[in-house]
């Protein structure tokens, strides 16, 4: 697969659309610089001016308070000029195509454009289709990617498991539906990770999964069995309208984490959820907020990796 | 227009499966009909001698899925533009799928179409009536008149008929007339939002996958139907090694049934499409190389007995969106007899069954008067160099539609000359 659009010619990353394809040295130096950043971010004054003189441009076509706010407040940290956009489907489909709302705004000098989209594949459409010194970030394309979520997954796993080639990880839910997932299996898989488990009933398992790398379970139990790091993942509710699930209680029974249900992992193994959480549907309250859940770090390591990624793309020397 | 006057086709290498003829000859062409090879006819003299020395001469190809876009999708092409570019395909029949807007389900249109071709005069545009009115599932268009009007064939085109009931009497009421019914296999509800095969590469991509079952499960119910009416059936478009096999099953129990393949399903698979290339969006999905191998071998095996080039042009912006809203399809006009060329280079297939499968094959299959170059058929000729060698530059299309996931590949062989009822309608510059 030819992602070698995310590289310049001279191997500086230029944009960051999927983990799939990326070098493991790209997504080492993402967590190295983010530490970085983590350790400015306690600080009293939290700006930093690499970004100065540089506009950045979130373009939500499809809404999220979360990833938005994070990827503004990095930007602004950095001393980037940040604009907001969420152009409303409507907008979009009276013959102005996604391009042009690219090219018009491309011709106000954004520099970095943060793209969201309920289509896979969008941000690599507008990758291909920008000139060389303007920087796409993808912040979630339909089914296909979420590379940021992933990188401060990982960021996080790391902070709390230590070194990849030592762990199980276990992600439960909608693989199926989930860009969240894809991207976390190719980041696992890129950093080493010793094993990659994805639990699912089979309706919400993507075809040939296996392929990527991953040992698929249908039991939670078994899945979970001896894993040091659980990711679960958010589930539509509108899921069960369309027969991939019985009933929200039947789902809850068989897949959800719970006390009980996590005993089944290793002792110490630690809980992750990109949000917003379901509670009593995919988890239950007791579980997401209890010792073993680092949802709320996961959040914080947000801005640090959305940082780290701004700085490789846009900065001049903090990429090697 | 050039008339249909007297011409002489000189010392070409003559392939016409239709009589078993593969040798080098002459062909001799007069008032639109072909009169002899080998010798000179008593009193012929030639208006225009054409040399085709080291190169092929056959029948005009037959296409059995061509969209022209007119009327009704002019912005993308019109039957003016996609007549210009079957002449330098060397495709000198085309069908014409019902979905054009309006839909060909009066005779009044089907009339149209036909007439509006002959006016152009640079290929035969034979229509597809629609099965059912406005393709619309429910009830069934006058096929009879339709037929009178010139529908060599009646198809659904890519609307599913979901109701089950409607396929049958449709049939029924096909096979009263003994008119041939072609079918586009592809069950709505297992397609769902689907755009491309479903398997490794769509898991990997985020894009929803489009299982085999969905074409083989309405093959399998679709044979039981025509095993019970008896209808002359064609499945249009096959695209999985399972539907080969159901298809040649049926067959050797006595069922009436033909199936044919896009040329891009013997080159390409899912892999191709890569990262999200939109070109590589068409309908059935490209399916895996295991699948591709398969219809490759049905070819070669005369299991499948019609290549077409499923030609859809677009305007560029119909490609220039997220891959899932990209419009399927391939302007394949230009490219079908290079890419079956492709196959005989590569040992797939020989010569003899690739010209079968781009003339008398289709022809066989509507039961047409096409695709022969014996005595007395109306001459619709190909001619081509083998050897021309050239990387494809889409560019230099004539038709309107330039997409193409062929952009660039190098092929070989190029059309030199076309003849179709007797007159030159296409020479290379």
């Amino acid at each position: 697969m030819s992602q070698n659009i995310q590289y310049t010619g001279n191997g500086k990353l230029r944009h960051f659309l999927t983990i799939d394809g990326l070098r493991k040295e790209t997504l080492e130096q993402i967590l190295v610089t983010a530490e970085k950043f983590t350790q400015f971010g306690q600080r009293d004054i939290k700006k930093l001016p690499l970004l100065r003189g540089h506009t950045v441009v979130n373009l939500f076509f499809e809404n999220s308070s979360r990833t938005r706010t994070t990827f503004e407040i990095a930007a602004k940290r950095l001393s980037a000029d940040v604009i907001n956009l969420n152009p409303t489907t409507s907008s979009t489909s009276k013959g102005e195509t996604l391009l042009d709302t690219v090219n018009i705004l491309e011709a106000m000098h954004t520099d970095l454009f943060v793209i969201r989209h309920a289509k896979s594949g969008v941000a690599e459409l507008i990758a291909a289709h920008v000139p060389d010194h303007v920087h796409i970030i993808n912040a979630g394309d339909g089914q296909h990617a979420h590379p940021t979520q992933a990188m401060l997954d990982m960021f996080t796993i790391q902070q709390y498991k230590g070194p990849f080639h030592k762990l199980r990880i276990a992600i439960v839910g909608d693989i199926l539906h989930s860009r969240v997932a894809r991207s976390q299996i190719h980041a696992l898989n890129t950093l080493g990770a010793h094993e990659i488990r994805v639990v699912a009933p089979n309706s919400l398992l993507p075809a040939q999964i296996e392929r990527l790398g991953v040992h698929s379970y249908t039991d939670l139990s078994q899945g979970l069995d001896g894993v040091d790091v659980v990711m679960m993942l958010r589930l539509q509710k509108e899921r069960m309208h369309n027969a991939y699930l019985p009933s929200e209680q039947e789902y809850f029974n068989l897949y959800g984490l719970t006390t009980e249900s996590l005993a089944a992992a290793a002792d110490d193994a630690i809980v992750m959820h990109p949000g917003p959480i379901n509670r009593g549907l995919e988890i239950s309250s007791e579980v997401a907020d209890g010792p073993r859940s680092v949802i709320l770090p996961q959040v914080t390591n947000g801005i640090a990796i959305r940082m780290a990624v701004m700085a490789m793309i846009l900065g001049g020397e903090s990429n090697g | 227009m050039a008339e249909a006057g007297n011409i002489h086709i000189r010392g070409g290498r003559i392939i016409d499966p239709q009589n078993n003829v593969d040798s080098v000859d002459d062909l001799f062409i007069s008032q639109g009909r072909i009169v002899a090879t080998g010798k000179v006819p008593d009193g012929f003299t030639a208006d225009e001698t054409i040399n085709a020395e080291n190169q092929v001469v056959c029948a005009g190809l037959v296409d059995l899925s061509v969209r022209m876009r007119e009327p009704g999708l002019e912005y993308k092409a019109t039957l003016k533009s996609e007549s210009a570019a079957a002449a330098a395909g060397g495709i000198t029949t085309c069908c014409c799928p019902p979905d054009t807007k309006p839909i060909i389900d009066t005779p009044a249109m089907a009339n149209m179409l036909t007439h509006r071709g002959v006016e152009i005069g640079l290929t035969q545009v034979l229509p597809v009536g629609a099965l059912t009115t406005e393709l619309g599932g429910v009830m069934l268009s006058d096929m009879f008149a339709l037929s009178q009007a010139g529908c060599v064939a009646f198809s659904n085109a890519d609307t599913p008929i979901t109701n089950t009931l409607v396929i049958r009497r449709a049939m029924e009421y096909a096979s009263s007339f003994d008119l041939l019914v072609i079918l586009h296999a592809n069950d709505p509800w297992l397609t769902d939002d689907g755009c491309m095969h479903e398997g490794e590469i769509s898991t990997r991509l985020g894009l929803s996958g489009i299982p085999e079952a969905s074409e083989t499960a309405i093959i399998a119910r679709d044979l039981a139907l025509i095993e019970q009416t008896g209808v002359k059936a064609h499945f249009a478009r096959i695209s999985c090694a399972r539907s080969v096999d159901l298809i040649v099953q049926a067959r050797e129990r006595g069922l009436k049934v033909t199936a044919d393949v896009a040329i891009h399903h013997l080159h390409l698979t899912d892999f191709d499409v890569g990262s999200f290339n939109s070109l590589c969006r068409v309908m059935p999905p490209l399916r895996s190389e295991r699948d591709k191998d398969r219809l490759r071998q049905a070819v070669a095996a005369g299991e499948i007995q019609a290549i077409c080039s499923d030609h859809q042009p677009h305007e560029k912006d119909a490609k220039l969106a997220a891959f899932s809203e990209a419009e399927p399809g391939i302007s394949g006009l230009e490219t079908l007899l290079p890419l079956g060329l492709k196959l005989v280079d590569e040992d797939i297939i020989g010569m003899n069954t690739l010209i079968s499968s781009l003339t008398s094959g289709p022809a066989s299959v509507l039961g047409i008067n096409a695709g022969d170059l014996g005595p007395g058929k109306q001459a619709d000729v190909c001619i081509f160099d083998p050897e021309s060698e050239y990387l494809l530059d889409s560019s230099k299309f004539l038709s309107r539609g330039r997409n193409t996931p062929f952009q660039n590949w190098p092929l070989r062989g190029r059309v030199s000359h076309t003849i179709h009822a007797g007159r030159l309608v296409y020479s290379v510059k």
